[in-house]
């Protein structure tokens, strides 16, 4: 099921107020009640990955999209916000910077930022769609990525090409495990390989993903066995109803199901090791969030704390309110959720 | 009520456990244990409950076992083939009683 942008098909969804107010008339509790019923509060501690969104180009227009990306979509970090995020960078020692998008490797100044961040000492993550590899645009791009000693987290939602198609889009299946072969060969996924290969497996549908570990043990047996491929973890994250996905929860008549299925799953084990807690998330425009989701919903960061950024400033940040939404029930059912996968085992 | 089988009703089972709350602990205990990871993974376990179901032919236990079963990372050629495999026992399980008509037809009539 290969689908167009929300915005490309001028969808009310394109925008994020209509989201929030369908998320909004669920008839569920707020989020906030069901942490203050545990007894909790969403506050961030420090600081300890920048992730930066570089805009919402993609070759790929996936059913699933919390962002709403394609081809069709122009907006794109340019080289003066960049800039600032390395001068945030230069200023505290965060030390990952996770690239994102879209598909990041589309903005031309990719290679670049990451060279730049590299010379600086930190990590970078490249969330990856792999197809992207085989692009001829992108040519000598997984090498770049190794010589950079970039971790790479690559979406694969399942093991088999009809899954795999139904969310990402016909022959998406086939052309991800040749790029997966390609890093491979360059020694992406090897036991005692300094190049890290994790893959991030969703589901295809209204359900919540299975135990991280069982369903890891499925896809590396099946994809050793049947092509030749490895890789070092798979993260399970759930598919937040929001922009694509919610799209897909409404003309299925899943929406209520799937969100009574978050919120009956929710664990409030799953709270301490939310993403938002350790990251700060940066618009293709500067603008600062607490999360890629709330970047999607235009949820910025509360107004008390710096809003773009230019105007970053790590001892204001760290610690800060987290905003919260009925998106938010994504991250904290079953095992929970986060970019690095399951938050409790 | 224009059907017997509500999805709705699925939410209710709880209410069986009002007038015997025991009974219904005791069961719910034992229920979970039965599907914990043991011996078997819990995705083999929901693919055999799903096989289940289909043989006692409950609406409520496809909805949570399908369910289930793509929860636990399993696709729809591993669930239809689970469903085969009820079916060929059902099926089976009428034809092996062919033995015991022909027992009778063998007893009844003259060889």
């Amino acid at each position: 099921m290969s689908v167009g942008s929300l915005r490309q098909r001028q969808s009310p969804l394109a925008g994020a107020g209509t989201q929030l107010q369908i998320l909004e008339s669920v008839p569920v509790p707020s989020f906030q009640e069901k942490l203050e019923g545990h007894g909790l509060s969403l506050q961030a501690a420090e600081i300890e990955i920048l992730q930066v969104n570089v805009g919402k180009l993609c070759n790929q227009t996936c059913a699933h999209c919390h962002v709403d990306a394609g081809p069709d979509r122009r907006e794109i970090m340019e080289r003066p916000v960049f800039e600032l995020c390395l001068g945030a960078l230069d200023r505290i020692r965060i030390p990952k910077v996770d690239i994102t998008g879209g598909a990041p490797e589309l903005n031309p100044h990719f290679r670049w930022f990451v060279e730049q961040v590299r010379e600086r000492g930190r990590h970078v993550i490249d969330r990856c769609n792999l197809t992207v590899l085989l692009l001829p645009s992108q040519a000598g791009l997984a090498e770049f990525l190794a010589q950079n000693k970039v971790e790479i987290i690559c979406s694969l939602p399942y093991y088999q090409q009809r899954e795999t198609d139904l969310q990402r889009g016909s022959g998406v299946f086939e052309r991800s495990i040749e790029a997966l072969r390609k890093l491979n060969h360059l020694g992406y996924g090897g036991d005692g390989s300094p190049l890290t290969l994790n893959l991030v497996y969703n589901p295809v549908g209204a359900y919540l993903p299975g135990a991280q570990k069982q369903v890891e043990a499925d896809f590396r047996r099946t994809l050793l066995k049947k092509f030749n491929v490895s890789f070092n973890h798979l993260y399970a994250i759930a598919n937040m109803p929001i922009s694509r996905f919610l799209d897909f929860l409404i003309r299925s008549g899943n929406l209520e199901g799937y969100m009574e299925r978050l919120v009956n799953a929710f664990n409030p084990a799953a709270v301490e090791g939310l993403m938002c807690r350790n990251t700060l998330s940066v618009g293709w425009d500067g603008r600062l969030y607490d999360c890629d989701f709330n970047q999607m919903l235009d949820l910025e960061v509360l107004p008390a704390y710096p809003a773009h950024i230019r105007e970053f400033d790590y001892e204001k940040l760290r610690m800060r309110r987290i905003v919260t939404g009925r998106h938010c029930y994504g991250c904290t059912a079953g095992a929970g959720s986060s970019c690095g996968g399951s938050i409790v085992s | 009520m224009e059907h017997y089988y509500h999805r709705s009703d699925l939410l209710k089972f709880p209410e069986i456990g009002k007038e015997s709350p025991e009974l219904w602990n005791k069961f719910l205990d034992w229920y979970s244990s039965v599907f914990a990871e043991g011996a078997l993974t819990e995705r083999e376990k929901a693919l055999i409950a799903l096989a289940v179901a289909h043989t006692v032919q409950c609406p409520y236990c496809i909805d949570a076992y399908s369910q289930a079963c793509l929860e636990k990372g399993s696709n729809l050629e591993q669930m239809t083939e689970a469903v085969h495999v009820a079916a060929a026992i059902r099926g089976g399980a009428s034809l092996v009683h062919g033995v015991q008509m022909r027992n009778i037809v063998e007893k009844l009539q003259m060889s």
